[in-house]
């Protein structure tokens, strides 16, 4: 075990290192100290020799480490929420790493926690990119929310410098993309747009369009990845969310919203909301979503955060409680107004002001906390390690493994671990 | 000589400026009827503005239908009928409804049943009218039919296009803005201006309100140009009582405000109370009567007559129903109606003749 562990660790000091070099170095240094030493002290048969002549040097480098970690610390809390998100999590995790390592007789402080750090500065360096589909009828403010969530003119409607509020004749997909930054993250965001669809008087099959456009995706990223040279970061155009707008009927769901979910529930994460929520009352905001929630169930439809896709208790017990309040009643708005003293986006109407990051008011917090604070990344897995996988078995299937036809030949492989950094680098 | 222009005046007087009384004491005697249609996609709220424009429930033990039974839904037309009194006025008002409407995936053609069932009323009442007995013809016509434009959209959508187009010769349409309180006042100015122009580009003919006199007031007349000017009406509705600014109203209560149904500066609804019970009422049913009916009419009436003119054939000017079980003597009462009208239609086409050759 503590051999695997070298391995990784001289695997990721091969990796080009950035800004802060001799920090890095430092790091390094000390573990390559430490793996010296334990391979010394596997030379020794009896354990009490080897705990008491490690534990002094390990109490020095523990040290060491201690300090280097709280200046690291200094820097990252200038860095974005999402990556601080990433580390709360990891730091409540080195209990069970711990735990694991005990029993394999790890003496002090090795310092893999350090290898997240720099998973975290390549990411950053790297950049994320993320796609968003948004699906409904003309006029639920799919735009809205999508410059509301983003806090930036990202959605078609502000893009493009002719736009007229027509209705088309037929569904056609056309995407939108920006680099947002924050805090020296960047963010290469895509949205989807889908005019047109449920619009005409005959939707039958509107959501075909929709369907070929995530499968062509799949198909992009497949071929890409199936080549002979491919690409280090093959680029990422797959659809990571769907965002379905349900009109605030307070009934049930459509015919046409259960045959759209139903469909591309398969192959996408649906996130469905419930789009200008401020027409319903809370009580009937409540009984909306309850018969939403028995109206999925009896269609067998699995939206986004699916029950099947839970790792552990943890997440369980979080993606729970998103189950119970989706779908997420939103508003949105580009408008100011001053509350109390406060600046809030809001809609301002004869009866008061609407405020959209109100919680009281309605969900768009939750479901812009859902989206990006919290599950980002989680829906980029899902939709790599889940969805993608599932097409691409059934795309290997389909060709009966015909090799020609995917341009699959003998790649020869980078390193030992060719399969691995290929995990890795899809942040 | 107050007196004697007295005397002078009642000499004068004839007295059929009672007239009017008469005929109030009457109607109020024998009662109003009135029959309202509504229609338009499930969950904008209908039910509840009916409910709220005349202080009823009609839809207390209504279903909302499951999952299953909604895909393979198709229009449904259904009727209540309540009586309401006020101040010993009676109205007898006939809710019609269209469940289904515009919520299938395929909704070509959706309208359909809506306007078979405006003609089937036509052609119950041109038969009635043309038989015997007129004495107690119950009129189904439809006087009115409220359509309900979603507030979510920008405008005009092609169903509601095609909807209007379809049913504007056969009924008085009054397109509303449903669910207004998820617009914001300069979003409603901007999509009733919308809907205005759209309904004139594409030639909907929706109803009018009459122009007033011109020696009605000034009062009146600014009233009727606000009413004018705030087409279509953007329309809330509530089933509850709210406690707002001290008082009991009907209203829907949110975390940010509350909103008054009956607050002018809320929504339309005290518009359209006003317009459709209190002042056009009448004018809504004559317009039936004159207007949209006599059209029914006089295209049922040329159908016929030419395709007595190509077959040759006499045959009956009355569209025959089918009868559930025609006994005999409702059998020979046909026929006997039949003959009569026969022979009032060979003398009608004798005059016309004769006028013709005077003519000439």
């Amino acid at each position: 075990m503590r051999e695997d562990t070298a391995g990784v660790l001289e695997t990721e000091s091969r990796a080009p290192m950035e800004d802060r070099e001799e920090k890095e170095r430092g790091v390094m240094a000390e573990q390559r100290g430490e793996e010296g030493e334990s391979e010394a002290t596997k030379e020794n048969s009896t354990k009490g020799k080897e705990e008491n002549g490690v534990d002094m040097k390990a109490e020095e480098e523990e040290e060491k480490q201690q300090k280097q970690q709280e200046e690291e610390d200094e820097e990252e809390r200038g860095m974005s929420k999402q990556v601080e998100v990433t580390m709360e999590v990891s730091e409540r995790v080195p209990g069970l790493t711990a735990g694991v390592i005990r029993g394999a007789d790890l003496f002090g402080y090795v310092g893999i926690e350090a290898v997240l750090d720099q998973m975290r500065r390549k990411t950053m360096k790297a950049g994320f990119e993320f796609n968003i589909m948004v699906v409904g009828q003309s006029g639920l403010g799919k735009s809205t929310l999508v410059n509301t969530l983003f806090k930036s003119k990202v959605s078609r409607k502000s893009c493009t410098p002719n736009y007229e509020e027509k209705i088309s004749k037929t569904v056609k997909l056309q995407s939108v993309s920006h680099v947002i930054e924050e805090k020296g993250v960047k963010m290469k965001l895509t949205v989807i747009d889908t005019p047109g669809f449920g619009d005409q008087i005959n939707n039958e099959n509107c959501w075909e369009p929709i369907v070929k456009y995530v499968n062509e995706q799949y198909e992009k990223y497949l071929k890409e990845e199936l080549h002979v040279n491919r690409k280090r970061r093959i680029p990422d155009t797959r659809v990571h969310c769907c965002i379905y707008f349900l009109p605030a009927t307070g009934h049930w769901l459509r015919p046409i919203d259960i045959e759209f979910m139903k469909r591309l529930g398969k192959i996408v994460s649906i996130v469905p909301v419930i789009a200008k929520a401020d027409t319903l009352t809370i009580e009937e905001r409540l009984e909306f979503k309850q018969r939403i929630r028995q109206d999925l169930a009896a269609n067998g439809i699995r939206v986004y955060p699916q029950k099947e896709y839970d790792e552990d208790a943890e997440d369980r017990i979080v993606n729970d409680r998103i189950r119970e309040s989706i779908p997420f009643a939103v508003v949105g708005t580009d408008k100011e107004h001053q509350v109390n003293g406060n600046k809030v986006l809001g809609r301002k109407t004869k009866w008061g002001i609407i405020e959209v990051e109100n919680a009281a008011h309605c969900e768009f917090a939750n479901l812009r906390d859902l989206l990006i604070r919290s599950h980002l990344q989680d829906l980029k897995d899902v939709t790599h390690n889940i969805h993608y996988e599932t097409y691409r078995v059934r795309r290997l299937n389909e060709s009966n493994m015909n090799f020609s036809e995917l341009e699959l030949s003998i790649r020869p492989l980078e390193n030992g671990n060719g399969d691995k950094s290929e995990s890795e680098s899809h942040l | 000589n107050t007196a004697t222009t007295k005397e002078h005046r009642e000499k004068e007087y004839v007295g059929f400026a009672t007239l009017p009384n008469q005929v109030h004491r009457k109607s109020v005697k024998k009662g109003f009827d009135f029959t309202l249609m509504v229609a338009g996609e499930s969950g904008l709220g209908k039910s509840t503005l009916v409910n709220s424009l005349f202080l009823t429930d009609l839809h207390k033990d209504r279903k909302l239908l499951n999952a299953e039974e909604r895909i393979s839904q198709t229009v449904e037309i259904t009727k209540h009928t309540v009586d309401i009194e006020e101040k010993g006025v009676k109205l007898k008002l006939t809710i019609v409804d269209t469940p289904g409407f515009g919520d299938a995936v395929n909704n070509t053609e959706c309208w359909r049943p809506i306007t078979d069932y405006i003609d089937q009323q036509f052609e119950q009442y041109f038969r009635d009218e043309s038989g015997l007995n007129r004495k107690n013809i119950q009129d189904n016509r439809v006087h009115c039919c409220l359509y309900f434009i979603p507030p979510f959209g920008h405008g005009l959508r092609p169903v509601d296009i095609e909807f209007m187009k379809a049913l504007q010769d056969k009924v008085n349409v009054v397109p509303l803005i449903s669910k207004a309180d998820c617009l914001m006042p300069s979003e409603i100015k901007k999509l009733k201006e919308r809907l205005r122009e759209e309904i004139d580009k594409y030639g909907i003919k929706i109803y009018q309100f009459p122009d007033c006199d011109s020696d009605e007031d000034e009062e009146f007349k600014q009233q009727d140009r606000e009413l004018k000017e705030s087409t279509p009406f953007a329309v809330i509705g509530s089933n509850t009582v709210v406690e707002a600014r001290g008082q009991r109203v009907r209203g829907r209560l949110y975390p940010w405000g509350i909103v008054e149904v009956e607050n002018q500066s809320h929504c339309d609804f005290v518009k359209l109370r006003t317009m459709l019970i209190r002042t056009h009422m009448h004018d809504l049913k004559d317009i039936t009567c004159d207007c949209h009916y006599e059209n029914y009419r006089a295209q049922c009436i040329q159908t016929m007559t030419s395709k007595m003119n190509a077959d040759k054939r006499v045959e009956s000017p009355i569209p025959i129903l089918p009868l559930s079980t025609p006994d005999v003597e409702t059998e020979k009462l046909i026929k006997m109606k039949d003959e009569e009208l026969r022979r009032m239609q060979q003398m009608l086409q004798k005059m016309q003749q004769q006028m013709h050759e005077q003519d000439l």
